[in-house]
């Protein structure tokens, strides 16, 4: 289902969450919503849902306005960040929740239910678990009986709140790659918030970039890092380099990123300038360099090991670096 | 442990060295336990003991007779009375002014909290004393209560409103801070699955407060039970018709009939016993609940 967020304000007291955004997602998407903390991306995802009301604008669901609508008559299935799981509920209640409030009339029988909550559990690996209280899972497994209780309101937006935020490393890796095949198969539209550029870069089909309530860059993960928008886009997204320069008499800043440095001890050619190893620090196969520049900028280099070795690079050593890809931004 | 290996432990800060630090010297508990142990036996234990000896200085027979002749089933039919009007209104009032306070934000949200504890704060005599002043004959409503043929003051009426007045900051005090604390996710998941507000409030809210509730309860319905300050105000001591359970111990005990008001008084101690014994059960559960 496609989704047209258009204009919307929101602001909470004083607090400006959202101010002027507007996004179109197309039907079947995964999309990130990526942003810091406080920049507003939660708070767009809970207007998707109806959680929350905006100030001014319009929430369209295929086209018909949904601005007005209940969350109960949305029908999407929201998974929140810590979860909400019922914690009085076994996680087959949890899951059966959504099916059994529904009204009398279109409520499935026993049986119907009985099944559809089994399918569920299925799909999201727990089937052994559904006579378990929520508090007897690990942070994954409970996860997961979140999104099959989401799932069992056959929702037509799945809207996920930091999914991973709460899980240790390992475990989020597993689980985002399992998202994705879950994605893959049911086809649903789907956005997700989170504030890891690794896991929007890996997981979204589109990533979205908020901060301070405004949309910075919407585009592919690819577009979104290799042709960022703006300078937060491109800070935001991995590590940055910055120098400021001037291009014909007009003030910018340039940046690169610390892994697209060429490190030599003769002059390179296109853009390369003179600096002064400050600091070596070997991380196995990768090597980081704290280089000063000739007009005292600090820059920081991410370079293979070997070429360290190579060139036998030391603090005090004098070298020329040129970025390989730059981003310049008028100031 | 060896020396060595607690020296190394003491530097981090591990539970038992935390504890080794702030054990107290030997006298100082000795004395600390002793103190708060006399003192629960001089004020808790020799008065629940007398109560209960005085009662049956006259034998069983006497025992009985005090606690069942008319007048006495007639107090104790009036507090049971009392009681099951005043426990399920607070139960409803609090539960509702918790939900308020805990999900929304609104002005005048402090000076709510502030006001639900306002008859913990009042007398109980005042706090009676307001509802003569307001539904008396000589009170604000008075001449038209009297015109109606209403009365409140020196009736059950009365008795209720005080009651319930007293008691009433029991549950929604229980209830404030274990919403604040569970938050209002589970209540969204329940309105996003697609639940309506009644059934978001039976399968979700409710399950999740019910210990808290019951707790509130058990402690407002020993109040209602044995409130006498504020009751006796409105009361007018009308025997057979106006006296509760307290107030019926007391006219005893001011006729002399000791064995008797003793034997009445064992009422309200059993009422006692059994709201702790259902408090400390209740505690266990809550304890349990949120260890899990």
């Amino acid at each position: 289902m496609s989704i047209e967020v258009r204009d919307i304000w929101k602001r909470f007291g004083d607090f400006t969450a959202l101010r002027d955004v507007s996004l179109h997602v197309e039907p079947g998407e995964l999309l990130a919503l990526l942003g810091p903390s406080g920049s507003g991306k939660t708070t767009l995802l809970r207007l998707i849902a109806g959680l929350e009301r905006p100030d001014t604008g319009t929430i369209s669901f295929e086209g018909e306005d949904a601005t007005d609508r209940s969350v109960r008559d949305r029908r999407v299935g929201f998974v929140f960040q810590h979860y909400a799981l019922f914690r009085h509920m076994t996680v087959f209640e949890n899951v059966a929740f959504g099916p059994r409030v529904r009204p009398r009339e279109t409520r499935p029988s026993e049986p119907e239910i009985q099944a559809r909550v089994h399918e569920l559990l299925d799909l999201v690996q727990l089937e052994g678990l559904a006579r378990r209280m929520p508090t007897q899972l690990s942070g994954g497994q409970r996860q997961r009986v979140a999104l099959a209780r989401a799932l069992a309101v056959q929702p037509r937006v799945l809207l996920l709140d930091e999914p991973f935020g709460a899980l240790d490393a390992r475990v989020r890796r597993e689980l985002r790659r399992w998202l994705r095949k879950l994605h893959d198969e049911l086809g649903i539209t789907s956005l997700f918030v989170t504030h890891d550029q690794e896991e929007a870069l890996e997981l979204a089909d589109r990533i979205v970039v908020v901060n301070e309530g405004r949309i910075e860059q919407v585009g592919a993960p690819d577009e979104v890092y290799r042709r960022p928008a703006t300078p937060f886009v491109f800070g935001f997204l991995g590590e940055a380099n910055w120098l400021s320069t001037t291009i014909d008499g007009r003030k910018a800043s340039v940046g690169f990123r610390p892994d697209d440095l060429e490190i030599s001890l003769g002059p390179l050619e296109g853009h390369s300038f003179a600096a002064r190893v400050q600091r070596v620090q070997s991380l196995g196969a990768r090597a980081k360099l704290e280089l000063v520049s000739a007009s005292g900028s600090l820059v920081q280099a991410d370079v293979p090991s070997e070429r360290v070795r190579t060139l036998a690079l030391s603090p005090g050593a004098e070298v020329y670096a040129a970025p390989r890809e730059l981003q310049v931004f008028p100031d | 442990m060896t020396s060595a290996a607690f020296e190394r432990d003491s530097r981090s800060v591990s539970p038992q060295s935390v504890r080794a630090a702030l054990e107290d010297p030997r006298w100082l508990r000795v004395t600390l336990i002793s103190v708060a142990l006399g003192f629960v036996f001089l004020f808790l234990f020799l008065p629940l003991a007398a109560v209960f000896s005085e009662a049956l200085a006259g034998g069983l027979s006497v025992y009985w007779h005090a606690i069942s002749e008319p007048i006495a089933r007639k107090a104790i039919l009036l507090t049971v009375i009392v009681a099951c009007v005043s426990v399920p209104l607070n139960a409803v009032f609090g539960v509702a002014a918790a939900w308020a306070i805990a999900r929304f934000e609104f002005r005048g949200k402090n000076l709510l909290i502030t006001l639900i504890d306002l008859p913990f704060a009042v007398s109980p005599v005042i706090s009676g004393l307001i509802f003569v002043l307001l539904f008396g004959a000589q009170g604000v409503f008075g001449p038209w209560l009297q015109a109606h043929g209403i009365k409140i003051i020196f009736a059950v009426p009365g008795i209720v409103l005080a009651t319930t007045f007293i008691t009433f900051p029991f549950v929604a005090r229980e209830l404030i801070p274990l919403m604040q604390e569970q938050g209002s996710e589970e209540e969204e998941a329940a309105i996003s699955l697609g639940a309506s507000g009644w059934q978001m409030f039976r399968r979700v809210t409710l399950p999740n407060i019910r210990l808290g509730l019951l707790y509130g309860v058990v402690l407002l319905n020993a109040r209602a039970m044995g409130e006498f300050g504020a009751v006796s105000v409105v009361s007018g001591h009308v025997r057979g018709l106006t006296n509760t359970i307290p107030l019926h111990v007391e006219i005893l005990y001011n006729e002399y009939q000791t064995d008797a008001a003793f034997a009445v008084a064992t009422l309200l101690a059993f009422l006692a016993l059994v709201t702790l014994i259902a408090k400390r059960a209740l505690e266990w559960h809550i304890r349990k609940e949120t260890e899990s």
